[in-house]
């Protein structure tokens, strides 16, 4: 179904969420005046008294779902990813991570493709935020089947789950009977000494830039960590292993996110059985600015072209770099 | 339930007050820095939602439809854990463990360690929100019982509890009543030196509350106001009870000093002696 369509991830974010509310009349939503750009108001197809408004108040919607899973509802707020896991840190810290409160964060627009808005609402450290926190699991969907398929996951896994969202439209290139298992990285392509390593969105791009680099003699692999936190471990290090270069790719700082997470496990590895190098790529160590997501993303070397020119540069010396 | 409304009733309450800051005291010589002055302050308070106001329902304390205490000042959780082996759901020989390592009795509430208790604070401004959260799941579910959250005085410099006092009248749930302990210092000084929060009822009713001043150690001005929750309320409902920092022991009254720290032997035997004595004075009426 829709394998080709280009959809963003909010955008089946609202139905798989109207699908859950149909299911099963302890889900609710909420938001913060941003219901209609992060889908969540979709829930009112199935039962307006589920959506709740909480106005321009992010501390206290994380409380107050925090509340309302204690009496047993399963709750997912909602706001750009930015303000929903920086502004509330203290609250999904205290309330919602500490006693595994069963609330589903919903980070949407995130990443540098929310755009024209500029740094203020952009998110490149919500991954790090969350992903330092106890008892948090971090799942962040490439396309909109694997939206599809997270939301359910997330749904039911009880206790604290943060949920990237985007409003960067991709194809499916997953459908929805790819296999997806929680924790379990995916392979989508296999290669030779090279592998590029990424999640969200900008996987796309990253797929595209591993067409590229094909076409020019240099055969990589691709591996989606949809599933930052818990990261799988066994992957990782039988990529160390296989592989002589390791690329993580992503629409999130450099400090904190998968790449961080991967030079933790692969740092940790014993030195002989490791072969590879980890390069991060990714925000570095910046903000953002207004412009358009593909222009953002060019900007950050984080289309096709940026990607592989960043991988020749770094694999070929002479290259030069992105 | 003990009815306040004859004076054997009102002095059982007043006893059981006492004896909250006399097992307070004890629990405490067990451990290290203890919050002294705001656990103290809030004693009539919780003996009168413990003791008069509260359907805890027991022994059932998981009945669906029991009110809600949530203490929103997370560092005075001993009072309410004193109140809980008070009323038998933890033994006292349990205080003994307060923050101590493996103690379910952690220095600001738990809720997995200890799930008797509503909702986990510590972190100041959070307990109100909760609350709202309780109540607007009740009234999905059908659900009929109170929510009452006890806040420092202090603690209302946190914005987010105005946030809070605003969705609970939005979505008008008339049944969460908040109680402020105004004891008049924090953990640097006055509340007046250090950021005032007056004028405090002003502030409620331009939020959309009903809110009184009373008495905080008059337990007969308490139960009064916690009789306006009674389901048939217009307007949710905040007591500002004006209490006494450290109410009971002499030398810890009215100072932030005994806000948070540990006190010699000899300060703990010249407490438990003036506690005593009180206690010996509501025993001869």
């Amino acid at each position: 179904m829709g394998e080709l369509r280009k959809e963003e991830t909010r955008d089946r974010f609202g139905e798989a969420l109207v699908m859950l509310a149909r299911q099963d009349r302890n889900v609710i939503a909420m938001d913060c005046d941003l219901g209609r750009s992060t889908r969540s108001f979709r829930i009112t197809e199935v039962d307006p008294k589920r959506f709740i408004e909480m106005g321009i108040a992010e501390q206290d919607m994380i409380s107050t779902a925090a509340g309302l899973s204690r009496m047993g509802k399963i709750v997912f707020v909602n706001s750009f990813a930015t303000f929903v896991t920086g502004r509330a840190f203290d609250q999904i810290r205290q309330q919602i991570a500490l006693p595994r409160s069963n609330v589903k964060i919903c980070g949407s627009s995130a990443g540098l493709t929310e755009g024209p808005d500029g740094a203020t609402h952009q998110s490149v450290v919500d991954v790090a935020l969350m992903r330092a926190l106890p008892n948090m699991t971090v799942l962040i969907p490439a396309d909109g089947n694997q939206t599809e398929q997270i939301v359910n996951a997330a749904y039911s896994l009880r206790g604290p789950v943060y949920i990237r969202l985007s409003r960067y439209a991709t194809t499916n290139y997953t459908t929805i009977g790819t296999p997806f298992m929680l924790g379990e990285a995916q392979v989508l392509r296999e290669g030779e000494k090279v592998v590029l390593v990424s999640y969200g969105p900008v996987l796309q791009n990253v797929l595209t830039a591993a067409s590229l680099l094909e076409s020019s003699g240099v055969h990589v692999g691709v591996v989606n960590f949809h599933t930052i936190k818990p990261l799988d471990k066994n992957k990782v290090c039988s990529l160390a292993k296989q592989y002589r270069y390791i690329f993580s790719i992503e629409e999130h700082s450099i400090i904190g996110g998968l790449g961080s997470a991967l030079s933790e496990i692969i740092a940790e590895m014993d030195g002989i059985s490791r072969t590879a190098t980890l390069v991060r790529l990714g925000v570095q160590d910046r903000f953002g600015e207004s412009g358009t997501g593909d222009e953002l993303l060019k900007k950050h070397c984080l289309d096709p072209e940026g990607i592989a020119r960043s991988v020749v540069g770094r694999i070929e010396p002479e290259g030069g770099s992105c | 339930m003990i009815d306040y409304r004859n004076r054997k009733g009102r002095t059982d309450l007043e006893k059981k007050a006492w004896q909250l800051r006399l097992e307070l005291l004890r629990m405490f010589s067990y451990g290290k820095a203890h919050h002294f002055g705001g656990c103290l302050s809030c004693a009539e308070i919780v003996a009168a939602l413990f003791f008069y106001k509260m359907n805890h329902k027991l022994p059932n304390f998981q009945d669906p439809e029991r009110d809600r205490f949530i203490m929103s000042k997370g560092h005075s959780i001993p009072t309410q854990y004193v109140a809980l082996a008070m009323l038998g759901l933890i033994s006292v020989n349990e205080l003994k463990s307060i923050k101590s390592l493996g103690s379910r009795l952690q220095g600001h509430p738990d809720i997995l360690k200890l799930p008797l208790l509503e909702a986990p604070t510590g972190s100041l401004g959070q307990g109100l929100s909760y609350a709202n959260g309780l109540a607007l799941a009740a009234r999905l579910d059908g659900l009929q019982f109170d929510v009452f959250v006890l806040i420092g005085d202090g603690e209302l410099q946190e914005g987010q509890l105005w946030e809070a006092a605003m969705t609970t009248h939005h979505y008008r749930l008339n049944n969460v009543c908040a109680i402020v302990d105004m004891n008049g210092y924090q953990s640097q000084g006055a509340v007046d030196m250090i950021k005032s929060i007056e004028p405090l009822a002003d502030k409620w009713r331009a939020f959309g509350w009903h809110s009184i001043r009373v008495k905080g150690h008059d337990l007969k001005e308490i139960c009064q106001a916690l009789d306006l929750v009674n389901g048939q309320q217009k307007k949710p409902i905040s007591i500002i009870a004006e209490t006494v920092k450290g109410k009971g022991v002499s030398f810890m009254e009215n100072t932030f000093k005994y806000h948070n720290l540990d006190i010699s032997p000899e300060d703990y035997r010249r407490a438990e002696a003036e506690i005593l004595d009180k206690l010996g004075q509501l025993n001869e009426l």
